[in-house]
């Protein structure tokens, strides 16, 4: 007689909407890290930035287009020290704060009643869906329609790029709680409410925050895209204004302090999640 | 005096719309799992229930537990007739079904949260328990820092926290490895042998079920009832030696002796099996 020791274990099925890798690219980038990937990609990224310095100061590239990034770097620092540049900063970072605090507070809850309930699931999908793929920007004009030019239209396209990465990973963490952990929770007499708060939640938070990481990616993108199509300021106008300008020094400063941004976003979503499922880490061998 | 009365109990699962079985030559998209089990457990018993695969045992506990309901017939516990968890049962689980989020100690508080009970005294109750099983120490260690063995004592302290009159166990000790299984045998025992509450527990080890139980119960092939009562007294308490004693072996041919015929029965309808695993 052989024992059944099958285990439905956690992700393995993954429902149709979230067909997508939604996850697991972050998952990658987490193990790139830290195991000397950085010290191994340091050569390649000087060549790069020297490449930068040299290429116009040897005429290879017009100066007027492609500044030196020393002289690029002079620019950062004439905008750093007029405080135009923190100006900018705070108020892009501030739109995609908000735009991206509104979808967690719409997307969780909702993603939880698609997740647990089939046929909230059923009604919901083909418009989720519908709406998950169309652009947000083909959308600004729509938004700058309804909104106006201000602070609306841009907090509503960060918050249509982060919405959507978010509800499709709540439903997709909601689905794949074990239903064995939900026997047993309802074995040991769990109201509703909460297997919900203390069982469906805490199982689909490792898979919500990797969706929250592509989120806020998503919403500080599309708060740049639109700053550049319709703003009087944010770092997006910044960048796009001195394009017009052709003041190249601060467009690429511009550019490169998005770039920055977007590091440290990223580095600080990774450190988030890795203390937010700490309780994943690692397994060591313990005597019976 | 009895604890747990089960009358008529028959279990029939509906398949999915599309999906059939060929039963006896026909086909259905119905499964009847449970044909009328009777079955009465006096207080403090301790049960064993074995069977082929098949034979409905995990459906029968997730019955008496109040997790599925019966499609004919009723369970009464103490009298009162069961449609959903009682909070005097306790239910282990052959994959420990531990929150991999909440420490062990924290996995034992759960049951007595959702019980309602006052926050100092859940602390106190957990590391009684997990002390009983000998994890102290063990209090902060998240599921997956801990061995098969000692993720399936915190299951079982967890169950008992919250003081159940009803234990069921399905198969609790069946993913763990021989050696670590005996000795989670005998620790169960010395600890029921202190609290005395009422034990139904599935197993598919004929040995397994003979050292622990007072009674056995074997149930047939699909559709399960019960097919015979085996008393079994072995004196208490009971120590590992026992299995390699006279008794205990005349015990374990009478119980094959019982099952042999129904684990062939079931041999043949395996094929049946995917549609109502669990």
């Amino acid at each position: 007689m052989a024992y059944i020791s099958e285990k439905p274990g956690i992700g393995i099925r993954l429902p149709s909407i979230a067909a997508s890798s939604a996850a697991r690219p972050a998952r990658k980038h987490k193990t790139a890290r830290g195991d000397g990937t950085f010290s191994y990609g340091l050569p390649l990224l000087i060549l790069f930035f020297l490449l930068w310095e040299i290429a116009p100061r040897l005429g290879w590239l017009n100066p007027i287009f492609f500044p030196p990034l020393s002289d690029v770097c002079r620019s950062w620092i004439g905008l750093a020290e007029s405080g135009v540049l923190a100006k900018h900063i705070g108020i892009s970072l501030q739109r995609a704060a908000i735009g991206f605090g509104l979808a967690t507070i719409v997307a969780v809850p909702l993603g939880f009643l698609m997740g647990r309930y089939s046929l909230f699931e059923k009604i919901s999908d083909l418009l989720v869906q519908t709406l998950r793929n169309t652009s947000q920007f083909a959308l600004l004009p729509v938004f700058i329609l309804l909104l106006g030019i201000g602070e609306a239209s841009k907090i509503a396209i960060t918050f249509y790029s982060s919405v959507f990465f978010l509800l499709v990973n709540t439903i997709s963490g909601v689905k794949a709680v074990d239903p064995l952990l939900l026997k047993a929770a309802r074995s040991m007499g769990t109201s509703d409410l909460d297997l919900f708060r203390k069982v469906i939640l805490p199982a689909s938070i490792p898979s919500i925050v990797a969706g929250a990481r592509l989120a806020v990616k998503s919403s500080i993108f599309a708060v740049i895209g639109a700053e550049m199509l319709a703003a009087k300021s944010g770092l997006g106008y910044l960048i796009q204004q001195s394009q017009l300008m052709m003041e190249t020094g601060d467009m690429y400063a511009g550019i490169l302090t998005m770039t920055l941004i977007g590091l440290i976003v990223n580095y600080l979503l990774v450190w988030f999640e890795r203390w937010a499922t700490s309780w994943k880490g690692q397994s060591d061998t313990s005597p019976h | 005096m009895d604890r747990i009365v089960v009358s008529g109990i028959r279990k029939t699962f509906q398949l999915k719309p599309g999906q059939y079985v060929t039963v006896d030559g026909e086909e259905t998209d119905r499964v009847t799992v449970l044909d009328g089990v009777d079955l009465n457990i006096r207080k403090g018993e301790f049960i064993t229930l074995v069977g082929p695969s098949g034979s409905g045992k995990s459906v029968l506990l997730d019955i008496i537990g109040g997790l599925t309901q019966a499609s004919k017939g009723i369970v009464q516990l103490d009298g009162t007739t069961i449609t959903r968890p009682d909070p005097k049962t306790g239910y282990v689980f052959q994959q420990y079904a531990l929150f991999p989020w909440r420490t062990a100690l924290s996995n034992i508080e759960y049951a007595l949260e959702v019980r309602g009970v006052p926050k100092r005294e859940r602390s106190d109750r957990a590391r009684y328990f997990l002390a009983l099983f000998g994890l102290s120490g063990f209090e902060d260690r998240y599921p997956n820092q801990l061995s098969g063995g000692m993720q399936q004592r915190v299951a079982i302290a967890r169950a008992l926290a919250s003081n159940p009159e009803v234990l069921l166990m399905d198969e609790p000790f069946a993913a763990l490895d021989a050696q670590t299984r005996e000795i989670l045998q005998s620790e169960l025992l010395k600890i029921w042998e202190k609290i005395n509450t009422t034990v139904i527990f599935v197993t598919h080890s004929i040995d397994e079920a003979i050292y622990l139980a007072d009674r056995i119960v074997v149930m047939t092939a699909r559709p399960g009832t019960v097919k015979e009562i085996i008393d079994i007294d072995l004196p208490r308490p009971r120590d590992g030696d026992i299995r390699s004693s006279t008794e205990f072996n005349a015990h374990r041919a009478r119980v094959w002796e019982a099952l042999r015929d129904e684990v062939n029965k079931a041999q043949k309808d395996w094929a049946l099996s995917p549609a109502y695993a669990n």
